[in-house]
């Protein structure tokens, strides 16, 4: 009963999208205040029924109702709670309805709070909105319904799949879709602009904020699963420049290019034309980045036509709106005016190297994830391309981004002095050849790379800086003076700092990671002792546990550094009767910024243990610098100037006028 | 296995991790040269394991990446150079096993892509940037109405 009221719950969703596509624009067409005046209800009442549905569907979930294929199929009884929840989205069918709850959620979210949008652009973003909506529910109710029923109902799920069962991929999944599906709201106002055949600065105020507010989730979806690859796979490795990983990094490189040229367009009101166009990119490559994980195309070209309705459907979807999105663009982007110049060196300039390199930089991935694929099936070459690749393709455009990155804002508006500049960079210069010394001093056996690196690393960090420093005149006039200057600091400004920072943090982790870190492989006995670094790590013997729905091997490791005992870690082996599937847990010691890393295979023959262990150097600094990459976000997003929501500024001034 | 599309992200995981998840080279398979082993090692990460979801044999446990470790080190041993090893293995299995492909014909999208795109992109610049410079008198002109000149101060708010 539950699932039937979800699946009706889903198709009247799919009624009011309709509703919420047509009535509007004809409103807008035939100038009706009143069907203009639909748009934001109907938005609203979309969210509320597919909220409905996917209530229903974790219900469905939670209670282990395994008349319903989706929930036998990946659900267990005695499968802990939290993933009995996060089994809801662990699945096709369920993860398109997840897409679709934020879809409305954010289509909603623009219906209450764009108050101050003008009405007709409003109701075009909602009706952009709502055909995008209308379309996926069709998707799901014609090709993947959640709700299908099994008859007759088995006893007990098969279970979801081991791997999924991990605290990181119950949030992951939801996190990426935040940030795919926010960039759907940049793209419905770049169509709604394009259709408008106008824009303005105001326009960039209001999508910036979005722009960020779904790259702040992306750049945390992306980072986590990095995260989680990390200490699930086993091997140690963050980032494979897997083609499932590449399919959320080309949003979130084109997103980030998106960004800056938002700022450039709201401040200069220049790039006009560009960011439009980005705000289409970017979402075509989320919709991209889901389909591509969706559909299959990337383990085999074969397996997609393994469901022809599904694989159909899906090629008409991005037809739609990649195809239409830019078919619009091209006929109605000649109608946006031009405006504000600038000289090549300048703040826009800069931004617009940002662009030029961020686009290459995602250019490059979508050639390398799907040009095996396009040569497959036109010839049937089968080739590979895999980390090797990409580290000599995009390992150099990122590098330039990089650099770029701490002139950048130190460039002013219109026209800039790069000299200048350098010589403000000074002290970032001073610190990096400092750090590159240092580096020398302390490790000599690294590589060259190793050192070059944590130097350029240390001199992103410190440029970013640079800009802050510079405009609170701190350690020119006193402590105090500068303090308030920093404060009075719009948050924009902190914000950049902030996530400049955070890239570079990012870099440092990298390169303490892939340079400075060290491996043991070895085959062991209980009681034989592992040395690496500074640490010795005992090995006391393997014993069972039971888990709720798995059993486990685990191993006990007594840790000690420079003799003196500092802990003990547990990796183990899971294997999952359901599935019939082992999964490895790796056991992590956090030291300072650096992690011990163990893991362990099945006990040999001869009564021996394979065991791998890494020191990792700095190695959580590559997610503590994409959480502070997205705190940075946070901090320009909370700008007083970005709150366009908030009315209230306005209405003061208007009330103080009279008193001038 | 057969595989439908409704389970391919579980199934692209399961391929990620499973194959026998855990250990990829093993202790028995290390060369006792250490300058041969850090070269099988670097050569293993350009090689594919042809059986699974983008994994070089250097991360992978499945029993063909095993082999392959195994012929590479066998290899080095009978004193080849890397790029013998990569032809010998290319040989065998073809361009596939290759994570880095080779310059080829059909693989000079790849390498002309990237570089391609940066120098069209840069000359796009240039030609805008030119012809702007030409266009300069008038492109600034107001193109607001009063009414949205109004709007657009509420909307910016008291700042500007």
């Amino acid at each position: 009963m539950i699932a039937e009221l979800g699946h009706y719950a889903l198709v009247l969703a799919l009624a009011i999208a309709l509703i919420q596509t047509a009535m509007p624009l004809w409103g807008v067409k035939s100038r009706d205040p009143v069907l203009i005046g639909l748009a934001a209800p109907t938005a609203v009442a979309q969210f509320v029924f597919i909220a409905v549905a996917f209530a229903a569907l974790a219900w469905c979930h939670v209670a282990s109702d395994f008349s319903v294929l989706g929930v036998f199929e990946n659900s267990h009884s005695a499968k802990p709670l939290i993933y009995k929840i996060s089994g809801v989205w662990g699945n096709h069918e369920g993860s398109m309805l997840l897409w679709v709850l934020i879809l409305g959620l954010f289509g909603a979210l623009v219906a209450l709070f764009g108050g101050n949008l003008p009405m007709t652009l409003k109701a075009t973003v909602l009706a952009v909105q709502g055909f995008l909506a209308a379309t996926f529910h069709l998707f799901i109710l014609v090709t993947s319904n959640p709700f299908a029923r099994l008859e007759p109902a088995p006893f007990e799920g098969r279970d979801l799949n081991p791997v999924l069962q991990d605290i990181g991929l119950a949030i992951h999944p939801p996190l990426l879709y935040l940030g795919y599906v926010g960039f759907s709201i940049t793209f419905s106002f770049a169509v709604a602009a394009l259709i408008e055949g106008r824009i303005d600065a105001a326009w960039a105020r209001w999508v910036r904020p979005w722009a960020l507010a779904a790259w702040m989730c992306l750049t945390l979806g992306v980072a986590m699963g990095s995260y989680w690859a990390y200490y699930t796979l086993g091997w140690g490795g963050w980032w494979f420049w897997d083609p499932v990983e590449n399919a959320s990094l080309m949003p979130w490189l084109c997103g980030t290019a998106l960004l800056h040229s938002a700022v450039v367009m709201e401040k200069r009101n220049a790039l006009k034309v560009w960011t439009v166009l980005l705000a289409i990119l970017t979402f075509s490559l989320s919709l991209l980045g889901t389909f591509l994980v969706r559909s299959g195309v990337l383990t085999s070209v074969h397996t997609f036509a393994n469901d022809p309705a599904r694989g159909a459907f899906i090629l008409a979807i991005l037809v739609l709106f990649i195809g239409g999105g830019f078919a619009l663009f091209a006929w109605r982007a000649p109608l946006l005016k031009q405006g504000g110049l600038f000289a090549p060196v300048s703040r826009e300039g800069a931004l617009v190297l940002n662009n030029l390199l961020l686009t290459t930089a995602c250019a490059t991935v979508f050639i390398g994830t799907l040009y095996p694929l396009v040569l497959e099936a036109l010839t049937g070459d089968k080739i590979s391309v895999g980390a090797p690749y990409f580290n000599y393709t995009f390992g150099p455009l990122a590098l330039a981004v990089v650099i770029a990155m701490s002139f950048g804002p130190l460039l002013a508006w219109k026209r800039g002095d790069l000299l200048a500049v350098a010589q403000r960079l000074m002290v970032a210069f001073a610190v990096a050849i400092a750090g590159i010394a240092a580096s020398y001093a302390v490790e000599d056996t690294s590589t060259t790379l190793a050192h070059f690196g944590s130097g350029l690393a240390l001199f992103v960090m410190v440029g970013a800086l640079a800009d802050l420093v510079e405009r609170t005149g701190l350690y020119r006039v006193p402590f105090r003076t500068a303090l308030r200057r920093a404060s009075g600091l719009p948050r924009s400004n902190w914000g950049t700092a902030v996530a400049h920072f955070g890239v570079g943090l990012t870099l440092l982790g990298i390169v303490g990671e892939t340079q400075w870190g060290a491996e043991r492989i070895a085959s062991i006995k209980p009681h034989d002792v592992l040395s690496i670094r500074h640490y010795e790590v005992t090995f006391d013997g393997v014993a069972p546990r039971p888990g709720p729905n798995y059993r486990e091997t685990v191993g006990t490791f007594t840790v000690r550094r420079n003799g003196r005992l500092i802990g003990v870690m547990e990796p183990s082996r899971r294997s999952y009767p359901v599935r019939a599937t082992t999964t490895t847990q790796a056991a992590l010691m956090v030291r300072g910024l650096s992690q011990l890393y163990l893991a362990i295979g099945d006990p040999n023959p001869d009564g021996t243990m394979s065991v791998r262990l890494y020191h990792k150097p700095m190695v959580l600094l590559i997610w503590i610098g994409a959480a502070v990459m997205m705190l940075g976000g946070g901090l320009s997003l909370s700008d007083r100037r970005l709150r366009v929501g908030a009315p209230r500024p306005a209405a003061a001034r208007a009330a103080l006028q009279p008193a001038e | 296995m057969s595989v439908r599309p409704s389970r391919l992200l579980l199934v692209v995981l399961l391929a990620l991790a499973a194959g026998g998840p855990a250990l990829a080279v093993q202790p028995d398979e290390m060369l006792p040269d250490r300058g041969l082993e850090a070269r099988a090692r670097g050569l293993s990460r350009e090689l594919r394991c042809m059986v699974c979801q983008n994994q070089s044999i250097d991360d992978s446990d499945a029993p063909l990446a095993r082999d392959l470790r195994i012929l590479v080190r066998e290899r080095l041993r009978a004193g080849d150079r890397d790029a013998q090893v990569l032809d010998f293995l290319t040989a065998r299995y073809g361009d596939f096993v290759l994570l880095k492909p080779r310059f080829a014909w059909h693989t000079a999208v790849l390498w002309f892509g990237p570089p391609a795109l940066l120098g069209a992109g840069a000359l796009a610049l240039l030609v805008v940037a030119r012809r702007r410079r030409g266009a300069i008198a008038g492109a600034e002109a107001a193109s607001l109405t009063t009414a949205e000149e109004a709007r657009l101060a509420e909307l910016t708010g008291a700042r500007d």
